[in-house]
Parts: structure tokens; C-alpha cells; sequence
């Protein structure tokens, strides 16, 4: 039995855009973001993830969390594509800046630059910011 | 103009659940709809009627109560942060085995669907929060 809230809306199919600013762990917008991206797959809207400053830290390889008693929820990414999520851009400014490259993601991205970001932010209809 | 809203922090911590009610107050008397408020993050807890901040201080939430009475809004609570932060109506009370409820008159618990559906719906999801 389906709970009303699974329910999903008729309407058109809209450009939704999640943008991820925040490291993974030291506040919940994270982990609650990935909740909300998770949930909004099964309403087949055009979805596109991006991570910028400290959000690309969400995406990073080797996440050990026993240490402060808090669940490592970053395989989760991992299963994105298969919610038909496959759309995600990490901000190159924001990757560079932390010594990072693509190579220490857990998830295939595109990486974009701010401009190309900011134009790609034009064409969505909703974009959330966690 | 058809908008929602989104409350993503917590009240009086942060200025934006006053923020929301007073753009939502506004935006309602200058005509337009609210097709939806949803409370997520810390934001579930505008939904709790068992806050009694100083009687020479606001209530938040009886402003959010007094506002969805005058204008039969749909004040929605997100039930997955809601669970986490000890937000309650009857029901979930029932289901999860506490022994009392804590939501206000005029607002209901539901799922994220509902913030999807209103992305949808409306053309423009307004968010208060950092």
C-alpha cells in the first residue's frame, strides 16, 4: 500500500537543479539534500546535481566517519545512476582550490567553471541550495 | 503569481522562518497564491505547539497558525526531518509508539513529494534559509 505522500503529481516536466555548498558532515544539509534528490527521482523531473566549495568534499573518496559516531552516507552517490541521476557538475574553482582533481571522486562528474555554471543556472526553473 | 515557499531553518534561531511568514503574509495581500509552505531541516520545528517563547516576544508558530487559518494555506511539515527532530501529529505518534503529539493547528506531516510536487506546480519556489 502506497502512503499518500508517494504519490506522484501530474505536471509537466520541470528543470530542477540541487546545488550542494556544504561539507558532509558538521551540519545535516548534506545528508538531508541527498534525501530530498533521492525522493524527487521517482517524479522523473530533469534533475541536475551540482557541488561547489566545501560541497565537493561530499563527493570525495575515502570517507572514514567512525570517528565522530556519525553513518558515512557517501556510497549513496554511488547509486544516483541508478535513479536515472546522472547529471552532476563539480564547480572547477572549488575542486582546484582544495587540491583535488576527479580522480578523488567517488562518481563520475562534469566539471564546470563558474561561468559555465552560472549559464547552466539560467536555463533550471527550481534550483534548491543546501 | 502561483508561489511556495520553503522554510529550511528552525524559528528564532534564524531570521528566516520570520522572514517567510512576513513575505507570505505580503505576497498574500498583494493578491497572489501560496500554493504550498514546507518546512524542512531545522524549519519543521516553526510546527510545534509546545514552544512558549516570552509573552513581550512573537510567536512564530501561532503567526504561522493565525495566517493558514485567514488564508486556508497548506502549511507542510516534511516527515523524514520532522521524525529526526521529535515532531509528532496523532497519527505518527500512533505509528512510531510515542505518547503524545506536538504539531500546531494548520499544519499537516508529509513527505518530500510535496515540496517536489510544489516545484512543480508553482512557478516560482521561493526559499528562506542560508
Amino acid at each position: 500500500m502506497s502512503e499518500p505522500w508517494e504519490d506522484e503529481p501530474e505536471g509537466p516536466v520541470r528543470k530542477f537543479m540541487y546545488v550542494n555548498r556544504r561539507a558532509p558532515y558538521g551540519t545535516i544539509y548534506a545528508l538531508e539534500s541527498l534525501e530530498v534528490v533521492l525522493i524527487a527521482a521517482a517524479f522523473e523531473q530533469d534533475v541536475s546535481l551540482v557541488f561547489m566549495d566545501d560541497g565537493v568534499y561530499q563527493i570525495k573518496k575515502g570517507q572514514k566517519t567512525e570517528g565522530i559516531g556519525v553513518k558515512n552516507f557517501s556510497p549513496t552517490y554511488r547509486a544516483l545512476e541508478g535513479y536515472d541521476v546522472e547529471k552532476l557538475y563539480v564547480e572547477k574553482e572549488s575542486l582546484e582550490s582544495r587540491g583535488m582533481t576527479t580522480d578523488d571522486l567517488v562518481v563520475p562528474v562534469q566539471v564546470f567553471d563558474k561561468d559555465q555554471l552560472a549559464a547552466l543556472m539560467e536555463e533550471q526553473e527550481v534550483i534548491l541550495s543546501f | 503569481m502561483k508561489l511556495s515557499i520553503l522554510v529550511n531553518e528552525g524559528p528564532y534561531q534564524h531570521q528566516s522562518a520570520d522572514s517567510a511568514i512576513q513575505f507570505t503574509k505580503a505576497a498574500l495581500e498583494k493578491g497572489h497564491e501560496i500554493f504550498r509552505v514546507f518546512f524542512y531541516h531545522d524549519g519543521v520545528n516553526n510546527g510545534t505547539r509546545f514552544a512558549v517563547p516570552p509573552q513581550d516576544d512573537r510567536n512564530i508558530t501561532d503567526q504561522w497558525t493565525k495566517l493558514a487559518e485567514e488564508y486556508k494555506l497548506d502549511l507542510v511539515v516534511c516527515i523524514a526531518a520532522a521524525q529526526r527532530r521529535g515532531i509528532l501529529d496523532e497519527n505518527e505518534a500512533k505509528r512510531q509508539g510515542k505518547d503524545g503529539n506536538n504539531i500546531a493547528p494548520g499544519f499537516r506531516i508529509s513527505g518530500l513529494g510535496q515540496l517536489i510536487e510544489a516545484g512543480i506546480q508553482s512557478e516560482r519556489l521561493v526559499i528562506f534559509g542560508d
